[in-house]
């Protein structure tokens, strides 16, 4: 007990005038496995963000409801407080801050009861940092400000949420309903890592691991049809996490 | 018999009719006081009654005529055959006239109702009953003294009125209590004979429960020990008359069949764990070790480690194969189905496998005849058929023409069937194609081709889960695997 006080002590905020340089994110990791909360603090600090643990639900309660965080990361299953009421507190006390649930559960029934409760995703254990670290970025909060955006422009591609349309260097180029919506998708997260899964969540609602990889086939028709004929690449694979679209 | 009687003895049937046989038995004794004593106050009070107006008429002619005329009138009735018991008397106890010769010492010393039965003797019509019984049997006792003697120590119990007249003189109006006696003897031995007929019909119902219905729950007992004992394909005995012991074996028994293929699911997932998890995981631990022993340049290190990680996806994928196989197979919840529009599901996964398709070579053709809603879980629906429709797109490449996978659905019968046919070498064998959807089985030729031989498995375990059925049927060339669903009630 003495030791989780202390960890999570060690783990509070050194001061509150910390400020998040460009893309960076100050990440609150609610998650009992110590071992699992280290290595995540580490990955996510080396990846440019601030991260602070709690080492269970009461604490991580706490620490949530008094800062200012950009994205949460629940562990599900904890001791004092377990991650869905943790959630369904801060909700019910008007905290809007993303939240990723962490589950040794995935079925589709707990994917499902963890997104009621107020999550906003959901990502089953064991998981890749990379996959982890892709989402977390896209929960940010300041990112999905895109959502209101009817016009993304990503270099000289340009996609209109309204009219349907994609232009790169003014030059029409015509997709499938499907491939627009995978672009769309891409788009709203230009700059950004994008995994396989977290397309194939997005784009066509499965929550599977298909045998083969669909995903990859799909991304490079989009890919043949959005840089085919422009000198510059514009859509780039990311090697062992996903995609990225970037001028 | 004898031996079997302590056993018997503990069995319910015994039990229960013991209890039964007591509860009777309580319930007749309390019945017999009841009616005896019941029947007994109504005589009594009849006979109050007629001792009632006995008196009243009495009571009328001593306003007549005195005591003269009371005197008569009491000598006249004393006189009638089955008549009351009359006495008067003077002061003293002295009789003067009735139908009494004598009474219980201290009767007349009562005021108004005796409150016991006291015995008396008459004369009368006692020597009335004496010479008519001599003139029917000629060679009877003697007469005399003794007979009459012996017939009143014999006893006679009555009850009666003692009234007190003007005069000092005592009256007494009573009635014999024979009759009423002679009712509540007879009430009381019907009664006992109906308690023993309860009783022996309680063996009866003890002796027939007990050997044949309680013989059927040992058999059922005896047969649930045999199962208990490990031997979990032994089933309970039916007998067939569809009574409740046949419902209760019959339900015990598909108890059985679930457990036994529960059973048989952990005893897969536990091989399934021990060959085709263990494999990989000795896999990768050679490779880290052979990687830390000798000199190595950094890319190689780097390059371990990344297989490392490949290698550690393939076993969560395949892990979280077969925890979703079983989940499934053991039940899933139900709250996480809803109406499916299979048809969109359908358009869904063929537009998922299109470019797949196309890169390979092979053509992807879908016919969808009308509109399909099934009660089901449309991730995992889209997880079996993208399974199916992936293998399809790989064994078609075989294929002697130009490859080709065929999605169909349609209606037929009571079903809504979704086939998946490839134009490829399919599976000629029938015991092979038996096998295919069996775990981690992979027919030979498919060695060469990747995947956890999960795929068809996992299908399969989606299918039973949405009550349908995965058939797979050779195509002719190829292989057609069918999704049979059952139509929802109201379609």
């Amino acid at each position: 007990m003495l030791e989780r006080k202390l960890f999570t002590l060690m783990a509070a905020p050194q001061s509150s005038s910390e400020i998040a340089y460009n893309g960076s994110m100050k990440i609150l990791v609610i998650e009992d496995d110590r071992e699992a909360a280290d290595y995540m603090q580490k990955a996510f600090t080396e990846a440019g963000h601030t991260a602070h643990v709690a080492g269970d639900g009461e604490t991580g309660f706490a620490l949530a409801d008094a800062g200012d965080y950009d994205v949460m990361v629940v562990d599900r299953m904890m001791p004092r407080r377990d991650g869905l009421s943790v959630i369904a507190g801060l909700r019910s006390r008007g905290n809007t801050t993303p939240v990723l649930i962490l589950s040794a559960l995935g079925e589709v029934d707990d994917r499902v009861t963890g997104l009621r409760a107020g999550g906003d995703d959901y990502l089953t254990k064991p998981y890749a940092f990379s996959e982890l670290l892709a989402r977390v970025e896209v929960l940010n909060r300041r990112a999905s400000a895109r959502e209101a955006e009817t016009v993304y422009r990503v270099g000289d591609l340009e996609l209109d949420r309204l009219s349907h349309s994609v232009k790169r260097a003014a030059r029409e180029i015509t997709l499938q309903p499907r491939e627009f919506r995978l672009l769309e998708y891409l788009m709203r997260h230009a700059g950004q890592v994008v995994t396989r899964t977290m397309l194939l969540e997005n784009v066509w609602d499965y929550h599977f691991d298909p045998q083969t990889n669909v995903i990859d086939v799909h991304v490079s028709r989009l890919r043949g049809k959005i840089e085919k004929g422009f000198d510059k690449p514009i859509l780039h694979t990311v090697r062992g996490a996903g995609y990225m679209l970037k001028s | 018999m004898a031996l079997s009687l302590p056993a018997t003895m503990r069995t319910t049937a015994a039990r229960l009719s013991a209890l039964y046989f007591l509860l009777f038995a309580l319930c007749a004794v309390l019945l017999v006081f009841y009616m005896t004593s019941l029947s007994a106050r109504m005589l009594t009070g009849q006979t109050q009654q007629t001792i009632n107006d006995e008196v009243l008429g009495l009571a009328r002619a001593y306003q007549r005529g005195g005591l003269p005329v009371l005197v008569r009138v009491v000598e006249q009735r004393s006189r009638q055959p089955g008549a009351n018991l009359y006495l008067i008397a003077d002061a003293n106890g002295q009789i003067l006239t009735g139908n009494v010769q004598s009474l219980e010492p201290g009767v007349l010393e009562t005021d108004g109702w005796t409150t016991e039965p006291f015995s008396y003797r008459r004369f009368g019509e006692g020597e009335l009953e004496r010479q008519r019984n001599q003139a029917a049997d000629p060679n009877g006792a003697q007469p005399g003294e003794t007979e009459i003697q012996s017939e009143g120590e014999k006893g006679h119990n009555a009850i009666a009125l003692v009234l007190r007249l003007p005069n000092q003189m005592i009256m007494l109006v009573g009635r014999d209590l024979g009759e009423p006696e002679r009712f509540r003897a007879v009430i009381r031995r019907a009664l006992m004979l109906a308690l023993g007929m309860m009783g022996l019909g309680g063996l009866l119902i003890w002796f027939l429960v007990g050997r044949t219905a309680l013989k059927r729950i040992d058999s059922v007992s005896e047969a649930s020990r045999r199962i208990m004992g490990g031997d979990l394909t032994g089933r309970l005995p039916v007998t067939g008359a569809g009574d409740e012991f046949d419902r209760l074996s019959e339900n015990l028994n598909t108890m059985l069949a679930r457990i036994a293929t529960l059973n048989e699911g952990l005893k897969q997932v536990s091989d399934n764990i021990a060959h085709d998890l263990k494999t990989p995981l000795t896999r990768l631990r050679n490779r880290a070790e052979a990687t830390l022993s000798g000199k190595h340049k950094t890319t190689d290190y780097r390059q371990a480690l990344e297989g490392t990680i490949a290698e550690s996806d393939q076993l969560i994928k395949t892990f979280n194969a077969i925890l979703m196989i079983s989940r499934l197979e053991a039940g899933y919840s139900s709250e996480s189905t809803s109406k499916v529009d299979l048809a969109a599901a359908v358009r869904d996964v063929v537009e998922l496998y299109e470019p797949v398709a196309e890169e390979a070579g092979v053509e992807l053709e879908t016919s969808v005849e009308g509109d399909f809603t099934v009660n089901g879980n449309r991730e995992l629906i889209g997880q079996a058929l993208s399974n199916i429709v992936d293998n399809a797109i790989k064994y078609s490449t075989d294929a002697t023409e130009k490859p080709a996978v065929r999605v169909a659905l349609q209606r037929v019968g009571h079903d809504i069937r979704l086939s998946v046919a490839d134009n490829g070498h399919g599976i000629p064998d029938d015991a092979d194609r038996a096998r295919a959807t069996e775990r981690f089985v992979r027919l030979e030729k498919s060695r060469s081709q990747p995947g956890s031989g999960l795929g068809l498995s996992l299908a399969k375990a989606i299918m039973t889960f949405h009550n349908g059925k995965l058939e797979l049927l050779p195509a002719n060339p190829g292989l057609s695997v069918i999704m049979s669903f059952p139509a929802r009630e109201d379609h």
